[in-house]
Order: structure tokens, then C-alpha cells, then sequence
């Protein structure tokens, strides 16, 4: 008996980089064959950037306005669509015509589009070995296979890249190289890569020259044609409000809810109070909605609350910098942007969600957190597609999916019950605007169910939040 | 009681992953967090939260996401293809008396995708027929309903192959895994996993059930389900389920001297013969007449059913199949040269031959592993010899190759590569390249699982020139594919390479014949398992 348990020990401790690989594909395989379902209007995004990008001189890129969707990420993405356009001619030249390929969506620029989804994903799975040889951190493989098995077929990744369209997965995998560079040490390899990360990353890896370097190289050809102004206004459009069209699960959700209900409590007491007509409920981008009672809330407010909530963070990392903790602090970093920024995107939960997977294997209480956060934002994608029902039941299966995975190494029961009234809430949720809401008020307040969601979900990220300090 | 004894086996196996992996834990991480890891660790190994579980929800959502995919006959009229075909039987069924069913009416047209599979799967259309029609009336309403195409419509129709295999297939396949494997006691947890989800994710059945757009999950689940009935000395049942599977699809009777065989073998063994063989006959009977029950009297409507399924006048084959009598009319012109008379009596004849010798072996020696054998070998020959058969038809043989999984995992592998490759061009035209490659690689990945320990006695491995031999016929068939997505074939033999591929698959059908022939005979002639149940 005991030579046998030997063995199977030793075969479990070889460090297999063929298990990441076959993980990997057999997630590839359901890329591949998500490939026909329903894309949102990023499809269309990206396809124009990457025509944008390969037909006009770099100069122009930022100040264009052929598609109503201009590109507003930093110049390093503009790059790499403009590398990926090198490409496009070969399957399809329609696809990166910069006036012929509008709302172009045939099958082959279908089929082109979500194989560089598919292919740039390949940074993921770099990004994945690299955490198996983080040297000095005691992983056994056990843990090493959860991690994987996390971040390989992460449900939020599969919906938001594979189905709903984005190159998240690439990103992250960028970020992850960086802070397994800065866990290793190795701080300017780091700060190098994390360069790359669209949002706002960079301020947490203060490796002043070689950031500089990169943003030198990101935005040196814009400095030089003197469109920096442009490219600026263009990724920060602090005009498009305080919270997007979905309502990200933010703590703002909690302070114009507040402001509506002092609307209507005050007007009861006989103050007269102007109608703000549902500004926030409309679902409408681009206007800067005002409130009704509250003091009005300025990027420069949301800023300086960012900075105020990563405090306790930053502050501890500038004393004892411990590079073994950098996941949780980038984790905690996103999440406070997230809770306090300025019209932030609910997909922008994916960026602390996947870091956690990895933390989350570090202990039962971060497991417990990850597991909910990440049912909570799968839930919270369905409402991205809302058009096709085809789609819902794919991503119900795939949630499903992810905690089963989440099961298999996890253990179902450890949510506690607050956990599961929490999810029995979210099913009370989901059934209300998936049968309910169209019974009973019909067509009446389209967006309540959404806000519904987000409102729940606020609460609970919030508290998540809490229990993170 | 097998279910226990699964259990405890994989608590056994728990105890062992958590016993290494907490000293590995300790020994490894730093002193402070000790304490937590521990309880970590030991909280997520003590549960043993099936993995059979994840099997299964992974096996529905590649069947969903390969739905999502176009169907046969998608957007082209007039005659579209299989999904128009269930579709319309749906709406027939719906709409028409019972009696109405097979026979051409004003309504009824069978030119136009008449039913041609028998009562069951009629059954089956107006239980489907009733859903579709709850939420979309339309899809089918009499006539008016022809050739309707809708995302709704899709949607739906999927939903209700994917219910038919979860209700029908799924517990089949697990039954079988635990009748099968239940009396083994040296075959490993991680071993039956694998084998079930070879079964489960067969590319070909979902391939063709959940892409194409077939029910072949119904009469092949009702097949498995039988063959693990008889597993547990059910016979009655067995066979029961086994009429239902032939009332379901008649190409089932690819199945039936394996099952005839081994029953009545198992009948000579019992200390009463011939009331054994007269229950299962009263059995078979029963059921026959239950579900033929609308068209037994007269018995005219029983034969106008029985012609509709026996389509003759369609010639001895169609396309391009790999079987015998469509390579073999490269040289020899059957359809020209010969009456259908006489080519129904040759085929008839060749198939009765080729399943001759697995039939007396098995009423000779029935035997679990021979008769799984026997059913392989008997639906082979029906493919390579029978009159009318179709590429899809593969999936009959291919079914208990995947049930020989752990057996002859080779085999099944060599077996799978050509099926596959044999539907090819039907899945091609079907639209549906990009599930094919998918699944295609999904079951390379499942067959190479590194999560599975390789058994040491080197059943999977083989050797010198054979090996080299495989590897050629599988780089053939890799240009194959190449070749037949690329290039145009030339003016004068618009059909060269589908007869290239026919060619090929067929040569490794026949070689395949041969080896699972010799296998079988080459079983222990007594078998075990027999005497042990008579001890007891």
C-alpha cells in the first residue's frame, strides 16, 4: 500500500507544464465552438479599429470619427490592433476597409475576429506557466492545477471575450506576467509589462524610468505629431457621465439611489425639488446626469476617493513591500477603483476577479470571497445580452460550468450561509426580471430589472470590500 | 450497492490525496500560515464533490455549444435536410390521426419527407410536437409550416434533442458504466471517468445528433441502457429496452443477432431452457404489439408502416459510403448489372456470413466483453454488407467500440479517426467544420488525458511496423482532409476525392472487421463470470 501512495505522490508533484497545455486547449476547444454565438457591438469596435488602424497614418487614429466608435484605449492596444490588421487581408481584405467594412459582420470576419480573440489568449497561458514556477513560494502542484483550472476557464472570461467580445483575456494575462515579475523580484520587467494594461494600472508600480520609458514609446509618436491632446480627451471621456449605460455595482449605485429616494421623500414634505426625469434609469450614455438633492459629483471627487480608499493599502505596501502579497494588493487596488471610479464599466470587475482566483487558493476565507464574486459577476454579465436567449442559456450552463469547476477543488458548503442567502437573493433576483418583471408591469421601466441586479450586487461587492480591509 | 462501494473508493482515494497533500502543504509553505493551509486544504479534499458531476455538466455544455452551430439543410429550400425532416414529422404527427401517419393524404405528402422510422419515433415527434407547440404554434402548424426556419424554432427543436439525450443517453451511459465495471473490482476510479466520458463526448453522436440534427441519442441510449440490463442479469429488461431502440430506428436491427446471439447463449446456460427463451419471446412480443398498437388491426396498415420503413427502390447505396458495395462499384457497376432482386439476395446473404462466426460464438460462450464484441462486429458487417446504408450509420458500430473503450482503447481510437473522417463530407456540407475540428480535438485531448495514469501492462501501446502503418493511414487521412478543403477536384470526376476518402475509410473498416473478428473468437471460450454466478 504505502510504496503505491509513494508513487502516486511523486507523479502528482511532477511539475507538468502538459497539464496547463491540455487544460488550455480543451478551454481552446470551447472558444472554438463558441465562436457563432452572439457578439455584442465591441464586434463592431474592434473590426473598426482594426481597419482604422491599418488604413489611416498614426497620426489620425485618435482624431478620426468615420464609425461613431472611435478608438479610446491607449496607444499600446491601437498597436496591437494595427498587428493584428496585418493579417486580416489574408482571410478577408473587407474586414479592415476602413468605408466598406462598416457594420461588416460575414462569417469569414466573424471567423477571423474571434481567432485573434482565441490566438492572443495565448499570453494567458504564458502568463499561467509563469505562475507555476514562481520560485520561493512553497505552490504544490495541487494548488498550482486550482489556479490553472481557475484562470484557465474563468466563466467571466469565456463570456466577456469569447461571447460578448474582447480581448480581456490577453490583458490579463499581460498583468499577470507583471505581478509574477515583481513577486520573483524582478521589478522592472514588471513595471514594464504593466505598462501595457489599459486601465490605469501603472500607478501602483512606481518604477518611475522604465514607465517612463514605456509610456515614452506608447505615446512618443503621438507627442511628436502633437495629437497627445486628442488621445487624452479620447480615453478619458469624463463626459459620458458618472456611471455607464449598465450600471456598474459601484458604491455611486448606492448614492443616487439615495438621491432618489430624498427626491421623493422631500417633495412629499412639500419642498419643491426638480424633476430630474430619470436621467440615471434612461440608460443613457453621454450626458453628465445631474442630481436632484445630493451635491454633484466631479471626476476630480472620484479621484481623490480612489486614492483615499487604496491609502490603507498603499500606505502598509510602502512600508514593508512584500512581494509575495502583490496579487492581493493589485486586486485590492482594482477593486477600489472599481467601487469609487468615474463611469466605470461593470466588465471592469474581470480585472480584480481573476488576480483574486489566484489569492483565492491561498487561503479558505479568500476561496469564499472569490466563489462569490465570481457568481455574482457571472450573473451580472447576462444582462449584456439581453437579445438573444439562445445566449442566456449558454451562459446559465457555462455559470454552471464554472462552479462545478469551482466545486471540484473547492468545496460547495464553505460559502456559510450568508453566502447562500446571498445566492438564493440573486435567484430571487434573476427570476424577478427574467418571468416576473414582464408579467406584471409589461413594458413599463425597461432598465429595473438591471438596476435591480446592480443594486444587489452593489451590496454585496461592497461587502466583499469590506471584509477585504 | 455498486454505487457504495464507488463511494468508498473515492473517499479511500481522498483520504489518500489529503494524507500527502497536507505534509506536502506543511513542509513546503511558510510557518505563519500554517494553521489556515491545513484547514484549507483539508476542507476542500474532505468533500468529494463528484468529478462524475463535472463530467456530465461539461458533456451538456459541448453538446449546447455545438448547437449552437447550423443544422442540416439550413436556409436551403426546397427540400432543406434532416432538421426540416424532424421537424415535419413533428407537424404531421401533431396535426393527424395516429392511422394517418404513414399513409399519403391530402395533407400528408410523403414525397415530401414522409415518416420512414417506426411508431416510437413517431411517438417521440408528437411528445416534441406538443413542447414546440406551447411556445412557438407556428413552427408547426399544418402545411403552412413547411420548410419554417426560425432562431426560436432552432432554439427549441435543440432543446429538445438535448432533453432526449439527458434524459436517455446520460443515465444509459452511467448505468452501463457501473454494471459494466461493478463486478471489476481492480479497475481504478479515474479509469471509469475516463471511460465514461469517451462515451459521453463520442464527437460522432454529437457530431450528428446536436450539428446535423438527429435523435440517434434516443435508440442508442435505449441500446446501452439494455446492454447494461443484461449486465445485471436483467434480461427481460434488457430486452424490452432493446424492442424500444428497434421501434425507435430499425437500423437498431444492426444490433440484433448480438443481442439474439447472446441471449439465447445465455438461455442454453440456464437449467431451464426453453421457458427462459419463451419469457423473453412473450416479452418481445408485448412490446411489439404495445407500441404497434394503432396499426395492428388491419393488419394493411402494419404492412403500409413496414414498407415506409424498408425504403428498397432507393438502390443498394447512395453518396459516397464507405461500404462494401459502393467502393467495390468503382470496378463493378452493381446498380447496372444485377436486379434489385438479386442484390437484395447477395447482400442479404454476404451480411448473414460475416456475422455468422460472432453469432455462434456467442451462443456458444456468451459473454459480457464477447458480447459487446459481437455487437461490433454484427453492426460492421451490416454497414460494409447490408442493402441501403447511410455514412451516418457509422455511429452504430462506433457505439460499442466506445463501450470496449478501456478494453481496446487502440481500437477505439483507429476506429474513431475514420468514422470521423468517413462523415466528413456530409459534416462539411452540413456546415459544420468548426465542431468537427473542435470535437476532433476534444477527443484526442480526452484520449491523451494526462490526469490519467497510463496502465503499466501496455494495452494502448503497440509496436514496430504496425505502429508505423497507423501513423501512415492517419497522415493520409490528415492530407485527405487537407486536400478536400482547398483544392477544386477536377472537371471530369467532380466526386474524385470523396471516393478517395471512401476508399481509405473503407480499407480501414475491413481491416478493423478483421481484428475485432479474431478478438473475439480469441475470448476465453468459458468464461468466468458464469460459473461464479452458479457458485453463488
Amino acid at each position: 500500500m504505502e510504496p503505491q501512495i509513494k508513487q502516486e505522490e511523486q507523479e502528482e508533484e511532477r511539475s507538468n507544464p502538459q497539464k496547463l497545455l491540455w487544460m488550455f486547449t480543451l478551454a481552446t476547444i470551447m472558444k472554438l465552438l463558441l465562436i457563432p454565438s452572439y457578439h455584442s457591438t465591441d464586434f463592431e469596435v474592434h473590426r473598426h479599429w482594426l481597419a482604422l488602424t491599418s488604413s489611416l497614418p498614426l497620426h489620425q487614429w485618435y482624431s478620426d470619427s468615420t464609425s461613431q466608435w472611435t478608438l479610446d484605449y491607449p496607444p499600446l492596444f491601437a498597436y496591437f490592433e494595427r498587428l493584428l490588421a496585418l493579417f486580416a487581408p489574408f482571410i478577408d481584405p473587407q474586414i479592415a476597409h476602413l468605408h466598406n467594412g462598416l457594420n461588416y459582420a460575414a462569417p469569414t470576419a466573424l471567423l477571423f475576429q474571434r481567432l485573434t480573440v482565441i490566438a492572443s489568449d495565448l499570453c494567458l497561458l504564458y502568463a499561467c506557466s509563469r505562475l507555476r514556477t514562481r520560485p520561493g513560494l512553497g505552490l504544490d502542484s495541487w494548488r498550482a492545477d486550482l489556479i490553472w483550472v481557475l484562470l484557465v476557464f474563468s466563466p467571466g472570461l469565456l463570456i466577456v471575450d469569447h461571447v460578448h467580445f474582447q480581448y480581456n483575456g490577453f490583458l490579463i494575462g499581460w498583468l499577470l506576467v507583471s505581478v509574477s515579475a515583481v513577486e520573483e523580484g524582478r521589478d522592472l520587467v514588471g513595471g514594464r509589462s504593466g505598462g501595457g494594461v489599459v486601465e490605469g494600472f501603472g500607478r501602483l508600480l512606481k518604477m518611475g524610468f522604465v514607465v517612463g520609458v514605456v509610456f515614452g514609446v506608447a505615446f512618443g509618436p503621438f507627442l511628436y505629431y502633437g495629437q497627445i491632446k486628442a488621445v487624452l480627451s479620447r480615453m478619458f471621456p469624463f463626459g459620458r457621465g458618472l456611471c455607464h449605460a449598465y450600471w456598474a455595482p459601484n458604491f455611486w449605485v448606492f448614492y443616487i439611489i439615495l438621491d432618489k429616494v430624498l427626491a421623493v421623500l422631500l417633495t412629499k414634505l412639500g419642498f419643491s425639488i426638480p424633476a430630474s426625469s430619470a436621467s440615471f434609469t434612461g440608460g443613457l450614455v453621454g450626458e453628465s446626469s445631474s442630481f436632484a438633492v445630493l451635491p454633484k459629483i466631479t471626476p476630480l471627487v472620484t479621484f481623490l476617493l480612489v486614492l483615499f480608499a487604496m491609502s490603507p493599502c498603499l500606505i502598509k505596501i510602502w512600508r514593508e513591500p512584500r512581494p509575495r502579497l502583490i496579487t492581493r494588493w493589485v486586486a485590492y487596488a482594482y477593486t477600489c477603483g472599481f467601487l469609487f471610479g468615474w463611469h466605470v464599466h461593470e466588465k471592469a470587475s474581470l480585472h480584480f476577479v481573476i488576480p483574486l482566483a489566484i489569492v483565492a487558493t491561498e487561503s479558505l476565507a479568500d476561496a469564499r470571497q472569490y466563489f462569490l464574486l465570481s457568481i455574482g459577476f457571472t450573473q451580472r454579465l447576462r444582462k449584456l445580452q439581453t437579445s438573444t436567449s439562445s445566449a442566456k442559456k449558454g451562459d446559465k450552463e457555462r455559470s454552471r460550468k464554472g462552479t462545478g469547476g469551482t466545486k471540484e477543488e473547492g468545496g460547495g458548503t464553505l460559502i456559510g450561509w450568508v453566502g447562500m442567502s446571498y445566492l438564493l437573493g440573486l435567484l430571487a433576483v434573476e427570476i424577478w426580471g427574467q418571468f416576473l418583471q414582464p408579467y406584471l408591469l409589461g413594458d413599463r421601466f425597461p432598465f429595473l430589472p438591471l438596476m435591480l441586479i446592480s443594486v444587489y450586487c452593489a451590496v454585496a461587492f461592497d461587502s466583499q470590500h469590506g471584509t477585504k480591509n | 450497492m455498486k454505487l457504495a462501494s464507488f463511494h468508498q473508493f473515492e473517499t479511500e482515494k481522498m483520504e489518500k490525496r489529503r494524507r500527502s497533500t497536507s505534509s506536502s502543504s506543511s513542509s513546503s509553505s511558510s510557518k505563519k500560515h500554517d494553521g489556515e493551509d491545513d484547514a484549507h486544504s483539508h476542507h476542500i479534499l474532505h468533500r468529494p464533490i463528484s468529478p462524475l458531476l463535472c463530467v456530465i455538466v461539461f458533456a451538456v455544455l459541448i453538446r449546447y455549444l455545438v448547437s449552437l452551430h447550423p443544422y442540416s439543410g439550413a436556409a436551403d429550400p426546397p427540400k432543406y435536410g434532416d432538421y426540416e425532416a424532424q421537424r415535419h414529422w413533428m407537424e404531421i404527427t401533431l396535426n393527424l390521426p395516429a392511422k394517418d401517419w404513414y399513409r399519403n393524404t391530402t395533407s400528408n405528402d410523403l414525397t415530401y419527407w414522409g415518416l420512414d422510422y417506426p411508431p416510437l419515433t413517431a411517438y417521440q415527434s408528437y411528445v416534441h410536437a406538443q413542447f414546440l407547440k406551447f411556445f412557438d404554434p407556428e413552427s408547426v402548424a399544418l402545411v403552412t409550416s413547411r420548410g419554417h426556419e426560425s432562431p426560436l424554432g432552432k432554439f427549441l427543436m435543440r432543446l429538445t434533442v438535448l432533453s432526449s439525450d439527458l434524459v436517455i443517453f446520460f443515465p444509459a451511459a452511467l448505468w452501463f458504466v457501473f454494471a459494466y465495471y461493478g463486478g471489476r473490482s481492480r479497475v481504478r476510479r479515474e479509469e471509469l471517468l475516463w471511460h465514461l466520458s469517451l462515451v459521453l463526448l463520442n464527437p460522432g453522436l454529437i457530431l450528428i445528433d446536436h450539428g446535423h440534427f438527429q435523435y440517434n441519442c434516443i435508440s442508442l441510449g435505449l441500446t446501452v441502457a439494455a446492454v447494461a440490463a443484461i449486465f445485471v442479469e436483467k434480461d427481460l429488461v434488457g430486452s424490452f429496452l432493446f424492442c424500444l431502440a428497434l421501434n425507435h430506428k430499425q437500423m437498431s436491427a444492426y444490433y440484433a443477432p448480438a443481442f439474439f446471439s447472446h441471449l439465447l447463449g445465455k438461455c442454453f446456460k440456464h437449467q431451464n431452457p426453453i421457458l427462459k427463451v419463451a419469457k423473453l419471446g412473450l416479452v418481445v412480443l408485448g412490446t411489439f404489439l404495445l407500441i404497434w398498437w394503432p396499426y395492428v388491426y388491419p393488419l394493411k396498415g402494419a404492412m403500409e408502416v413496414l414498407r415506409r420503413l424498408a425504403p428498397f427502390e432507393r438502390g443498394i447505396y447512395e453518396d459516397y459510403v464507405a461500404n462494401f458495395w459502393c467502393t467495390t462499384s468503382i470496378l463493378i457497376k452493381w446498380k447496372r448489372l444485377y436486379s434489385m432482386q438479386l442484390l437484395k439476395l447477395l447482400s442479404f446473404s454476404m451480411t448473414l456470413l460475416s456475422i455468422l462466426p460472432s453469432i455462434i460464438q456467442q451462443i456458444r460462450s456468451p459473454s459480457r466483453q464477447g458480447f459487446l464484441f459481437a455487437m461490433l462486429n454484427s453492426s460492421l458487417s451490416f454497414y460494409l454488407f447490408s442493402f441501403q446504408v447511410h455514412e451516418k450509420s457509422i455511429l452504430l458500430p462506433l457505439l460499442p467500440a466506445s463501450l470496449l473503450a478501456l478494453d481496446e482503447p487502440l481500437m477505439f481510437q483507429w476506429f474513431m479517426n475514420y468514422a470521423l473522417f468517413s462523415m466528413f463530407p456530409l459534416l462539411r456540407r452540413d456546415q459544420l467544420l468548426i465542431p468537427y475540428v473542435a470535437l476532433y480535438m476534444l477527443f484526442a485531448l480526452l484520449y491523451y488525458c494526462p490526469f490519467r495514469k497510463q496502465d503499466s501492462s501496455g494495452n494502448g501501446s503497440v509496436n514496430g511496423w504496425k505502429a508505423s502503418a497507423m501513423a501512415l493511414f492517419l497522415l493520409c487521412s490528415l492530407l485527405l482532409h487537407l486536400i478536400y478543403l482547398t483544392l477544386k477536384p477536377p472537371e471530369k470526376y467532380p466526386f474524385l476525392f470523396e471516393a478517395m476518402i471512401m476508399l481509405l475509410c473503407f480499407s480501414q473498416f475491413v481491416f478493423l472487421a478483421i481484428y475485432s473478428n479474431m478478438k473475439q473468437s480469441k475470448l476465453p471460450s468459458r468464461f468466468v463470470w458464469i460459473d461464479k454466478k452458479k457458485v453463488l
